[in-house]
């Protein structure tokens, strides 16, 4: 609880200061509009629910995006983690596209999507593949070779080798790589929506830009940072502290 | 079982008559459990290759519970995998339930040293893992996995995740993991090994129960001359380097026995014995690598033509 009561004396602390700099006049309110302002805008944009659809477009495209991302890094993870030949080949690929920032993806995505959803949900596909293949690798080196022997003894093979054991003893290292794959897609997301017009919260960042809305633009940006938040403590938090319980790494 | 239990009761035949004996023996006789047939295995390392197992040769009866004894690095977890079916033999082969052994399979569940229970997994669906392999319903599999946790004495357990268990409960849920399979014989790797002398006890005592209600075959590996006594029908043991079966003992002691029982006692320092020359191997080998050419007996395991070693050999 104290925590929290610090938390949130520093945030209304920052709020204040905020005003105050508002209230001095030192800059015109299109370049530092006040906090009162921002919340408006961020209630009216509620109301005429043009927020409310521009994230229902971008997670529209970050759950298509990340969710093929999933799949596929998972896949080409377990290919890498099992077999020296895919490791040799695939996995060098992989290591040198992951020093490529994804947004470099996007005149690419452009020539082959063209100017549309498809364009921008391969960015995000890009942006959180890669992380999730190294992450999947990296958790099925470090399965305890016991634990794979145990399993053929009782007669794991195959497919059924992987579904239930491989996967689930790899599963710590693979939802770290997918968090960082989520917060990369994210980044690609907010980043391709600002080029491509096409709705969603990164355009509507663009649009306040455009009107000289300061007070929008720090709307869509909190919406941004809070929705990151939010998966991060909704879902990522609670499963790592899941896992950490199971494996008694925490008191649970 | 015999009356008159002592060291007189106690049957040692020499494995080198028994060789031919063993290797014209029946292959597809119904009793026979386990057929291991002249096994040779080796490994390479930088000197050349190590023989770790030479033409092992021996039979299992349904129903048995049969221990290997030998000192360390004798290659009786060798052995054991590759019956299992988790490594393969270079030479000869192994006949499981009628079967020739080519893979690992749940006819021959491992009950390694340490439980390689699944964290991921809580107890009872630890139990329920095999079952699930063979499609078995989940009622049925539930049903069953508790039927063999109360057979360890754990139903208590069955929820609770395996970090909150014991050593000794985590190789119980193990054994009910084993059973739940209801595989047609147990090998068992030093399973109890890195136990506390106290769960040690309990633990023999719960497999011997085990064993007399299930009446499954039993390969059991260890190193303790003393729970090779109190649990084994027949003992093996393995000479080091290569590793040999230097002799049999069959014991013939009612059950269940007692670690401190006497007659065990008894046995096993008269077993001790045999190993001895054994064990002295190792500690010359071991202690002084240098010296190893001297041993008269060949403790270096390289094959001579392989590697200068100088003019020892």
């Amino acid at each position: 609880m104290y925590s929290i009561l610090k938390r949130v004396i520093f945030f209304v602390f920052l709020i204040g200061l905020w005003e105050l700099l508002f209230r001095l006049g030192i800059w015109p309110e299109y370049v530092l509009p006040s906090p009162v302002s921002v919340c408006k805008t961020l209630a009216r944009g509620f109301q005429d629910q043009s927020l409310l659809i521009g994230v229902a477009i971008s997670m529209k495209r970050i759950a298509i995006g990340y969710g093929i991302s999933i799949g596929m890094g998972i896949f080409v993870g377990l290919l890498i983690g099992r077999f020296r030949i895919f490791e040799e080949t695939l996995g060098s690929l992989i290591s040198g596209l992951q020093t490529l920032p994804t947004i470099c993806w996007l005149p690419l995505s452009l020539l082959w999507f063209g100017l549309n959803d498809r364009a921008i949900i391969f960015l995000v596909f890009m942006g959180a593949v890669l992380s999730i293949a190294t992450g999947t690798d990296s958790g099925v080196k470090n399965v305890p070779p016991l634990y794979i022997r145990a399993a053929k003894t009782m007669g794991a093979k195959k497919w059924k080798l992987y579904l239930e054991v491989i996967i689930p003893a790899a599963l710590p290292h693979i939802i770290i790589g997918m968090k960082q794959g989520w917060s990369f897609a994210w980044r690609s997301l907010m980043a391709g929506e600002l080029l491509i017009v096409c709705l969603g919260l990164g355009h509507l960042l663009m649009i306040g830009r455009e009107l000289n809305d300061m007070s929008q633009v720090i709307a869509v940006m909190l919406v941004i940072i809070m929705i990151g938040i939010l998966v991060d403590r909704l879902f990522f938090m609670k499963i790592e502290r899941h896992i950490r319980e199971r494996w008694g790494l925490i008191k649970g | 079982m015999s009356e008159s239990v002592g060291v007189d009761n106690l049957i040692a035949l020499d494995r080198v008559k028994d060789d031919s004996v063993l290797a014209a023996s029946q292959v597809n006789s119904v009793r026979q459990n386990l057929c291991i047939q002249h096994v040779s295995k080796s490994f390479q390392s930088k000197n050349g290759s190590v023989y770790v197992l030479e033409d092992i040769n021996l039979e299992i009866k349904q129903g048995e519970f049969v221990c290997l004894v030998g000192p360390s690095g004798c290659g009786k977890t060798t052995l054991m995998n590759i019956v299992a079916g988790l490594e393969k033999a270079d030479s000869g082969e192994v006949w499981a339930n009628g079967r020739k052994v080519n893979y690992a399979g749940p006819d021959r569940v491992v009950i390694f040293q340490e439980a390689a229970l699944f964290p991921w997994l809580n107890v009872i669906k630890n139990v329920e893992f095999g079952l699930k392999l063979k499609g078995v319903s989940s009622r049925e599999r539930r049903d069953i996995a508790l039927e063999y946790l109360k057979m360890v004495h754990l139903t208590r357990f069955q929820n609770a995740h395996v970090h909150e268990l014991s050593g000794g409960m985590k190789q119980r849920v193990a054994i009910a993991r084993a059973l739940a399979m209801n595989p047609e014989m147990l090998l068992m790797d030093e399973p109890f090994s890195a136990l506390d002398a106290q769960t040690r006890w309990i633990l023999h005592f719960e497999l011997q129960n085990i064993w007399m209600k299930t009446k499954k075959t039993i390969l059991f590996v260890t190193h303790n001359i003393r729970e090779a006594v109190c649990l084994a029908d027949r003992i093996f043991i393995l000479s080091t380097s290569p590793g040999r079966i230097k002799k049999e003992f069959f014991v013939d002691l009612p059950r269940p026995r007692d670690d401190n029982d006497v007659s065990v006692a008894e046995y096993s320092t008269k077993i001790m014995k045999e190993l001895k020359a054994e064990i002295d191997k190792v500690v010359k080998c071991e202690m002084d690598a240098d010296s190893c050419v001297e041993c008269d007996i060949k403790c270096t395991t390289v094959e001579p033509a392989k590697t200068d070693i100088g003019g020892g050999i």
